[in-house]
């Protein structure tokens, strides 16, 4: 086996100097009834050759562009990846490393986090951001956490126009506190009615996602202003930054923690996972954050240097009582991340965005003038929500079988919203695609 | 870390086992914590203590003090209301480890039984603890 | 000894991504655009990042320069104890890359998705298999995480059972996120010691163990490297009372083909994909944290489950006791089909013989520097060994000073001050990839460094000497927190 180098009297040799006879033998002290008798029962050995074949067979049953034309957001989003960015990203010293625990030998990745803090901060309009976690949904669990830690109550409040994976997750972690999660509906705009906050005591945190779910943008300065307590915090939450490229950041609009998904930012979809939690928050409340943060400092002879700082939030030292049981990020993700918005640059990024804004206008467009109906009139960036007629769960199937995947049906996830259909463009999607979508469709 | 002769026990304050100093100044008493203990702990990086007008019973936590790599959390002397907190420790925790008796202290209370104090030791008795 | 690998080579100097560039560059080539531009609502818009603007050239030398900081596994021997450094094989990212996977949505229609289903549906099974446990579920996103799902399958399991129990037991020995995956679920942690022989006793379990307890948390190798050797009779007691026993399967590249975690009366065990099965770490993730089960815990797994009916793999909700959703989507898709390329590599011979070796390199290293440095059990190890610096107390060496000095020499230190119960302690997990010469090479290191602390204890004081930034002050970044720039 190539990854095992040992020959045969490597083997013999180091027995030799362990004073054991066989292989097995190391195992002796392992008591008889706790020995696995049976070999294990999976796949012989696949040579390269072989697995090369195997892996494209079972990635050629996919549907994925070119081949398919996909109209699918949703909280992931194709997005071109610069050759540059993917090639640097794959470095495997940047790969291969493990958490920089050892901060001589690790500033590579140190100060890649520490420029990903500084640039996620930037975009979210936030003091301070962490090294990352793991994706938008755990990202917005630990921040309703969070705001409970900070306000010292029991109560979160979470618009409905939220991804609904994100809330499913969001039940689990709470499951078994005894904190409350109070849903809030949706407005025919497609907004957030906030009507009932007003009226809410013990009110720790409310959450809106910007874009939300139905790709509308959510008006973040009326939903601050009608926070029933200075100490209730406004969670805003993402599926795709890249909005902020265009629109105001959750913290020109008053968040307190801005939190989401960055898979936008670089980072292939891979059938969900892995993605990158993007969390950032006012710094007065950067000791009751989660995650990892790296911090500037200098060494011995006066260089500027990163390390991994206020670790006494950690699991590794405040055990039980830490901020959360997280212990690393998903670096590779951030570096990916970073690498994408130092490639776009300011300029790039808000051309990038206009450009994703344009596509999806277009796309309504087009939509509309053949007869369809949008199902909310809040401005949105590059997803929305089309209402179509009755009967059009047939042409769905009948346009996948054309390779066209015209988006992604709602009522699975709000029953209400039967023949409304969430689609979206990026600067992925050609012109040419969205008009043979719209002309099948009417055909 | 130093050794146990090599640091401070002043005999104007009074000591808890869990190594915080408890000062009468007129009618209210200062706390901080030993010189033992900044020790133990090294270079101290953050220190959180209550608000003004929490009130805390004997042995009860009030804050935490951190270093780099620990937590400890902080213990009341004496049963009381929080009459002044040492704000200056937010930019400048050092003080801790440089004037433990003095700027680094952390909060002036009001006792509610001054007559607590006589259940702390006097310093002679708290170096007897620590030679153990 | 041979040269040692440590060096000093040609390191660049690389300021922060913002102080280069200038207003007008771009690194980015945009698509011809093939629609018009469209009014934006005013009130809603924003002025866009103030990012720096860089030329791709910029880019590409910035993270090449920072890259060439890092020590890794592909330049060199990472033996960190309780981490599974182990080689990271190239053929893994070949597949993950494979566009089918990469580019795939998640919410593709399910028979659009079925490569990727099917990898799922089958890296579960070969996990079960492994671990042997009944049931596997793929989507906690890293080990944390994994360990979480764990107590959250507690909390439902007792749950289910109208019993509701408050306390956990966790070992001294235990890795800090035990306790703090157990807090997450509002278990209180009653911490039990390990006995003179660096295991846990039944007795002392016996003690503790009431029916208000939901269980406990072993981490079998434990972090010693030691063989809970009392491990049934542990879980017997437990389960008389109707707890349930979890295993942290970190240290589970020792035992596979050799334990069968299911037979030990293990309940829940998580993995982590980026130890055992060779996904790289990443710089700190991502990893996958996989949670096994044994059956009476099947129903309580994450959903959605990948299922397979009749030759089609379907994602099925239909688990009513499902304990939820853990990830937004299904896990960390591409860790996982790393870990599936490293199992159809290895086959079921080769996965017991790396287990093998990962004992075999861990017991020559700790027989070989046994005497240089104190070894507080000597007993038979697994796949890592705990040392201390108690001999070298006498020098004023203490273990960060000697692991610094390790650098120089061209190794990644080893895990030091943990496990907890041995003070100064240095963890050496050599893992089965590194050849027997590379092992002699990092004893004979070890070995000069013990003399150096014994002769020039100064040389070690002041090391690292050869590295990109030399000992670092922590205290300042912790006191004046300069977290973005």
């Amino acid at each position: 086996m190539r990854y095992l180098p040992h020959t045969p009297e490597d083997i013999a040799t180091m027995l030799k100097e362990v004073k054991i006879d066989s292989l097995e033998g190391l195992f002796a002290h392992i008591p008889q009834d706790c020995r696995r008798k049976e070999a294990l029962d999976i796949p012989a050995a696949l040579t390269e050759w072989e697995l090369n074949d195997h892996m494209d067979e079972m990635a050629h049953t996919m549907a994925t562009a070119p081949e398919y034309r996909v109209f699918l957001g949703g909280g992931s989003y194709r997005h071109y990846v610069p050759a540059a960015a993917s090639f640097l990203a794959a470095r495997s010293e940047f790969v291969t490393a493990y958490t920089p625990y050892q901060p001589e030998v690790s500033q590579g990745t140190l100060q890649a986090i520490y420029e990903y803090q500084t640039l996620t901060a930037q975009l979210l309009g936030m003091e301070v951001a962490n090294a990352s976690q793991y994706d938008g949904a755990s990202a917005l669990a630990e921040a309703m956490l969070m705001a409970i830690r900070v306000s010292r109550k029991k109560t979160v409040a979470v618009s409905r126009a939220v991804h609904p994976m994100y809330r499913r997750v969001l039940a689990t972690y709470f499951e078994p506190t005894e904190f409350n999660i109070i849903e809030l509906p949706y407005l025919s705009d497609g907004t957030t009615d906030i009507g009932a906050l007003r009226d809410m005591d013990d009110l720790g945190g409310v959450a809106v996602q910007s874009p939300n779910f139905f790709g509308c943008m959510e008006n973040l300065e009326a939903i601050k202003s009608s926070l029933p307590d200075k100490k209730s915090l406004l969670v805003v939450c993402f599926s795709e930054p890249l909005a902020y490229g265009l629109y105001k950041s959750p913290g020109h609009s008053g968040a307190d923690i801005a939190c989401g998904e960055g898979q936008s930012l670089g980072i292939g979809p891979t059938f969900g996972g892995p993605g990158l939690g993007m969390f950032a928050a006012k710094m007065k409340y950067v000791r009751n954050m989660p995650g990892r943060l790296v911090g500037q400092t200098v060494d011995k002879e006066g260089n500027r240097g990163y390390v991994l700082t206020l670790s006494t939030r950690e699991q590794h030292i405040r055990r039980e009582k830490a901020t959360s049981n997280i212990c690393t990020n998903h670096s590779l993700c951030a570096l990916a991340a970073v690498i994408f918005m130092a490639s776009l640059g300011g300029t790039g990024f808000k051309e990038l965005a206009r450009l994703n804004y344009d596509k999806a206008e277009y796309f309504k467009g087009a939509l509309q003038q053949a007869g369809f109906k949008l199902s909310f009139s809040q401005p949105t960036f590059n997803e929305f929500v089309v209402a179509f007629p009755d009967g059009f769960e047939k042409t769905y199937q009948e346009l996948l079988h054309k390779k066209f995947i015209a988006g992604l049906p709602l009522v699975d996830f709000y029953p209400e919203l039967k023949n409304h259909y969430l689609l979206c463009a990026t600067e992925t999607t050609a012109r040419d695609d969205m008009d043979a979508l719209v002309k099948e469709i009417v055909q | 870390m130093k050794e146990i002769n090599e640091l401070n026990f002043p005999d104007d304050v009074r000591y808890a086992k869990s190594h915080e100093w408890a000062r009468t100044e007129g009618d209210t008493i200062k706390i901080g914590i030993s010189d033992y203990a900044q020790d133990q702990l090294g270079d101290i990086v953050f220190v959180e203590l209550p608000e003004v007008g929490d009130t805390f019973g004997q042995s009860e936590e009030f804050g935490t003090v951190e270093s780099v790599k620990a937590v400890s959390e902080l213990y009341m002397p004496v049963a009381g209301e929080v009459m002044a907190v040492n704000n200056t420790l937010e930019d400048a925790p050092e003080k801790v480890n440089n004037a433990p008796y003095g700027d680094g202290w952390m909060l002036e209370i009001k006792a509610d039984n001054p007559a607590e104090m006589d259940d702390l030791m006097d310093n002679n008795a708290y170096l007897q603890t620590l030679k153990g | 000894m041979k040269d040692t690998l440590g060096t000093t080579g040609l390191i660049f100097n690389e300021s922060l991504l913002w102080e280069k560039g200038k207003k007008g560059r771009r690194g980015f080539s945009l698509p011809r655009r093939d629609v018009p531009e469209h009014a934006v609502a005013k009130k809603l818009e924003g002025p866009g990042p103030d990012f720096p603007d860089l030329s791709e050239v910029d880019v590409v030398r910035h993270y090449i320069r920072l890259s060439q900081w890092n020590f890794s596994v592909d330049s060199g021997m990472y033996p960190l104890g309780s981490c599974t450094m182990k080689y990271n094989p190239k053929t893994n990212e070949v597949q993950a890359a494979r566009p089918g996977f990469a580019h795939a949505h998640p919410l593709l229609p399910q028979h659009l998705s079925q490569g990727a289903l099917q990898l799922i549906y089958e890296l579960e099974q070969y996990l079960t298999e492994i671990t042997g446990m009944d049931a596997t579920s793929l989507q906690p996103a890293a080990g944390a995480h994994g360990e979480l799902t764990g107590m959250l399958l507690f909390y439902a399991y007792h749950k289910s059972k109208s019993a509701p129990r408050s306390k956990i037991i966790v070992p001294d020995t235990a890795h800090g996120t035990n306790p703090a995956s157990a807090a997450l679920c509002g278990y209180r942690s009653v911490p039990i010691k390990s006995n003179e022989r660096g295991v846990l006793s039944p007795q002392a379990v016996e003690e503790i163990m009431d029916t208000d307890t939901a269980g406990i948390m072993v981490t079998n190798p434990n972090t010693l490297g030691l063989f809970e050797e009392n491990i049934k009779a542990v879980a017997d007691i437990v389960h008389a009372k109707g707890g349930l026993v979890y295993g942290d399967g970190a240290n589970m590249n020792a035992v596979m083909g050799i334990v069968n975690m299911g037979d030990l009366g293990i309940d829940v065990l998580h993995l982590n994909l980026h130890k055992t099965f060779s996904s790289p770490h990443g710089g700190g993730g991502p990893g996958s944290g996989p949670v096994c089960v044994g059956k009476h815990l099947e129903p309580f797994l994450p959903v959605p489950r990948v299922i397979k009916q009749k030759n089609r793999y379907v994602l099925s909700e239909d688990f009513p006791e499902s304990l939820g959703k853990i990830h937004a989507f299904y896990g960390n898709v591409g860790v996982m089909i790393r870990a599936y390329s490293y199992i159809l590599s290895m086959g079921p011979e080769n996965l017991k013989k790396a287990s093998q070796l990962a004992v075999l390199n861990a017991a020559y290293i700790k027989e070989r520097l046994k005497g240089t440095f104190h070894l507080p059990y000597d007993r038979p190890c697994m796949h890592e060994c705990v040392f201390s610096d108690k001999l070298q107390e006498p020098y004023k060496v203490t273990t960060l000073d000697m692991v610094k000095r390790l650098m120089d020499y061209g190794f990644h230190p080893p895990t030091i001050y943990f496990p907890l119960v041995v003070p100064g302690a240095i963890m050496i997990e050599p893992t089965e990839t590194e050849s027997k010469e590379d092992i002699d090479l990092f004893i004979e290191s070890m070995k000069t460094i013990a003399r150096e602390a014994k002769e020039n204890p100064e040389l070690l004081h002041a090391a690292p000497c050869k590295t990109k930034r030399k000992r670092l002050d922590e205290t300042l970044a912790a006191r004046k927190p300069c977290l973005t720039g």
